[in-house]
């Protein structure tokens, strides 16, 4: 819809209203004729007396729908025809409305399914109308997001030394936002949690996009390394005591070792067939922890976990005899946001050092292989590059990645469980990694605030928010196929100045 | 020359009885490659020498391109002997050998038929990813690179100045950052053939490398080939449809119909061998384009030569 190509028409043109509505109309009968059965019935348990399934029937729903569409259409059409403020405002008015509503309930909600489409319908119909009215002609607002991607590109070293430094601050920030607001200097812990929650599925992003952005690898089943990863680190830690510094790295070695081995067989496959094999995988491994329940503790899992310690000294109130507690040690008072302070900067900790690996392996052979590889591996093999090795490395150093997330996740909770590495987390993680821009490392911090605060963010919404983030991101590939901000620098150049194309 | 061949080749070998030229590079000995029922190489034989630009002519589907398959490692024969014999000594059987290795140790570099080149990546990193191998070891597989250590920036530096020579030979030296899939189709042709040579072939493989180019654009091509043979001294195994390209540059011709050679000598003698003429070329004049090549590229047989 954003990408329709008539922005060149002159805006002084009269409005073709017959034509306008007659294509609004016929999309509305097209609707209707969907909805009238998708919709308007809903089969019911009951019968009538003669034996019939009893129908409820929803015709008011259907009637908003068509209505809606109609009505969203007719303001493309008209944005398109050069009428662009007056359908930007109204579309704006429309959606404040809504979400006001959707949220604090003012007026009673009547379908909030039907309601929250209707809130993104508004949303699409006032960006594009905003984006048309503003920006020059002929300008698609895709290419403008090209020219951003590339921009941040170019002033990735002033971005990203201030995303850092912003990561960095970020508890003590919440704790001055807290005395701002007229409260005391206080760490929120919520926000924190939700920090450590984003940079974890950062960090599973940056690992999942060595196979998925470099080596061009559609890996189903990554969510398969991080329960290695988790279950190593449970494993080791309750079986043999080893402390979170000795078990991060071997259940990272062990991570790796899950992928080599299972890529062996896998990497020979290509494109669709490899993507459906890693996602069996991955069930594969879910089913095997559910069911070795003597090794794994089957559905129930694993608790008792050791939580992490600051270099050996717990986050406790009471530590055990013999032991000084993290506040003893600085002689603070005990407080519950410190582990969670602490944990926080050890999955920044984690996955700055993903995101330092990527961008420093890009510029090396392995690197250059693996982008090689993505391209065409005919070619690579005409090179006397080996692509099986290749890709082995790839996976076996992103399962690496999976499995030091792994491993920081099971330290986090306490406790790990089958049903946290279900198949909805490897979509969830791949998501991630397609949505910001397959390669792009700050496309994929972009996309998982928007993937994992959003949601967060929108909890009023309740079950409805599931439905918002599946239309955003269908919207959001129709938008930009390629991801939000795809774009590949050269790894070195040969003139300084000079265009990628 | 003959004489100095090992004995089992010499007289079953027809290829061989008659060589009598520079020392062999490639030597191929009944090549077979049979697909299901199709035999689309049928008992080839053939020698390519050292320092030599050696053509291979034909109709389409002839089995041009299936014997580049089967030298280079992606097909793997159904017969024959393949054997390479370096200049500096060293023997290779490259049937026997998978295909990555055929590159990357017995030095036999290709391009392709319809150009792969790695689109998103820049000219020059096209270039570099060509000496991998050699980076590979440089940044102690990755390890030692990785930290910063041993002499990788060096090596790499190398790796760049290579390129840069092979940008100024083909002429992309201004085009370096560009993503090579946004080349123009000459210069992505001439970027291949600049791909395989930084891979330091012994054998450099060419298919159709002048297919679509405009006339100055061949005659460039013509010079640049000439040049890796005189001043690289890399032997040049080129597949061509364009007969201005094989009479103009080649030093010696074979000609495959139907997956059997039906020919193989000098380009006179070959452009006078009456087989020749009744197969391929038709009753015409021998260095026009002949009708179903003048198709393939798409344009009327009466404009083709000039
Ligand atoms: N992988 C393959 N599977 C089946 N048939 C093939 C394959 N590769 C080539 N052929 C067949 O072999 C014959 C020779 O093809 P090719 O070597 O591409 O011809 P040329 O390059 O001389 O035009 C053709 O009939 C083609 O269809
Ligand atoms: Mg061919």
């Amino acid at each position: 819809m954003a990408t329709a190509t008539a922005a060149s028409v002159p805006v002084t043109r009269p409005v073709n209203w017959i034509g306008v509505l007659k294509d609004a109309v016929i999309i509305g009968l097209v609707t209707l004729a969907l909805a009238l059965p998708m919709v308007g019935f809903e089969t019911t348990s009951s019968t009538t007396e003669r034996g019939w399934p009893l129908l409820n029937t929803r015709f008011a729903d259907v009637a908003a729908a068509v209505i809606a569409v109609f009505l969203g259409r007719l303001a493309l059409n008209l944005v398109r025809e050069g009428v662009r403020a007056p359908v930007a405002f109204m579309a704006w008015a429309v959606f404040a409305l809504l979400l006001a509503n959707l949220i604090t309930e003012t007026v009673p909600v009547w379908n909030e399914a039907v309601e929250t489409l209707l809130v993104i319908g508004a949303f699409v119909v006032g960006f594009v109308a905003t984006w048309r009215w503003l920006s020059p002609e002929g300008t698609t607002s895709s290419e403008v997001m090209d020219d951003v991607a590339a921009g941040l590109q170019r002033w990735n070293r002033v971005i990203a030394p201030i995303g850092l430094l912003l990561a960095l601050a970020f508890p003590w920030l919440t704790g001055l936002y807290a005395l701002a607001t007229g409260g005391e200097f206080a760490i929120s812990r919520n926000a924190v949690d939700l920090g450590v929650l984003l940079l974890t599925y950062v960090m599973l992003g940056w690992g999942l996009n060595i196979i998925v952005g470099l080596a061009g690898l559609l890996d189903l089943g990554y969510v398969a390394f991080y329960a290695v990863g988790a279950y190593s680190y449970a494993l080791l830690a309750l079986n043999f005591g080893w402390g979170f510094w000795a078990c991060l790295p071997l259940a990272g070695v062990l991570a790796a070792l899950a992928g080599i081995v299972l890529g062996f067989p896998v990497l020979r496959l290509h494109g669709d067939y490899f993507a459906i094999v890693t996602l069996g995988f991955g069930e594969i491994i879910r089913v095997v922890l559910t069911n070795w329940s003597s090794f794994t503790g089957g559905p129930n899992g694993l608790s008792g976990i050791p939580r992490p310690t600051f270099f050996g000294f717990p986050f406790e109130r009471n530590p055990a005899e013999g032991e000084t507690a993290f506040h003893q040690l600085f002689g603070l008072e005990f407080e519950g946001v410190h582990r969670v302070v602490f944990l926080y900067y050890l999955i920044l900790l984690l996955a700055l050092i993903t995101n330092l690996f990527t961008m420093r392996i890009r510029r090396l052979p392995l690197g250059r292989a693996w982008e090689a590889l993505r391209e065409d591996e005919i070619a690579c093999r005409s090179l006397g590059i080996n692509p099986r090795n290749t890709k082995l490395t790839a996976f076996a150093v992103a399962a690496m990645f999976g499995g030091f997330a792994g491993s920081f996740f099971a330290t986090r909770q306490g406790f790990v469980s089958p049903e946290s590495f279900t198949f909805i987390e490897s979509a969830l993680i791949l998501a991630i990694v397609v949505l910001g821009g397959m390669g792009s490392q700050l496309g994929i911090v972009l996309a998982a605030v928007l993937v994992i605060l959003l949601p967060e963010w929108f909890r009023e919404l309740d079950q409805y928010r599931m439905l918002a983030f599946g239309v955003g991101m269908v919207l959001i590939m129709v938008w930009r196929p390629r991801g939000l901000l795809a774009h590949r620098a050269p790894t070195l150049r040969l003139n300084s100045a000079g265009g990628g194309r | 020359m003959s004489g100095d061949l090992p004995a089992e080749r010499g007289p079953t070998d027809p290829a061989a009885a008659t060589w009598d030229r520079v020392p062999p590079l490639l030597t191929v000995e009944h090549l077979t490659m049979r697909f299901g029922g199709l035999t689309a190489v049928d008992d080839v034989s053939f020698i390519a020498g050292q320092r030599e630009i050696t053509a291979i002519i034909g109709p389409n589907g002839a089995g041009k391109t299936t014997v580049f398959n089967c030298l280079t490692g992606f097909y793997r024969p159904t017969a024959g002997r393949l054997s390479l014999e370096r200049g500096d000594g060293t023997h290779y059987l490259l049937e026997r050998m998978e295909g990555f290795r055929i590159a990357r140790e017995a030095r036999v570099a290709r391009t392709f038929q319809n150009i792969r080149l790695f689109p998103q990546m820049s000219v020059l990193e096209n270039l570099i990813v060509a000496q991998h191998n050699k980076l590979m070891l440089a940044s102690g597989y990755t390890v030692l690179g990785l930290f910063g250590i041993g002499g990788y920036r060096e090596a790499e530096r190398a790796a760049v100045e290579k390129a840069k020579f092979w940008l100024d030979r083909v002429g992309l030296t201004a085009r370096a950052d560009w993503d090579a899939g946004n080349l123009p189709y000459g210069d992505q042709r001439r970027l291949e053939i600049a791909r395989a040579m930084c891979t330091e072939p012994a054998l450099l493989c060419l298919d159709e490398p002048a297919a679509g180019l405009n006339p100055r654009e061949s005659l460039e091509l013509n010079q640049l080939l000439l040049s890796i043979r005189d001043d690289d001294g890399v032997g040049v195994l080129l597949i061509e449809h364009d007969m201005s390209v094989v009479m103009g540059i080649s030093d010696h011709v074979i000609v495959l119909d139907y997956g059997r050679k039906i020919a193989d000598g000098t380009p006179v003698e070959v452009r006078n061998d009456p087989t020749v003429i009744r197969a391929y070329l038709g009753e015409e004049e021998s260095d026009e384009l002949p009708p179903e090549v003048a198709a393939d590229l798409g344009i009327a047989p009466d404009a083709g030569t000039q």
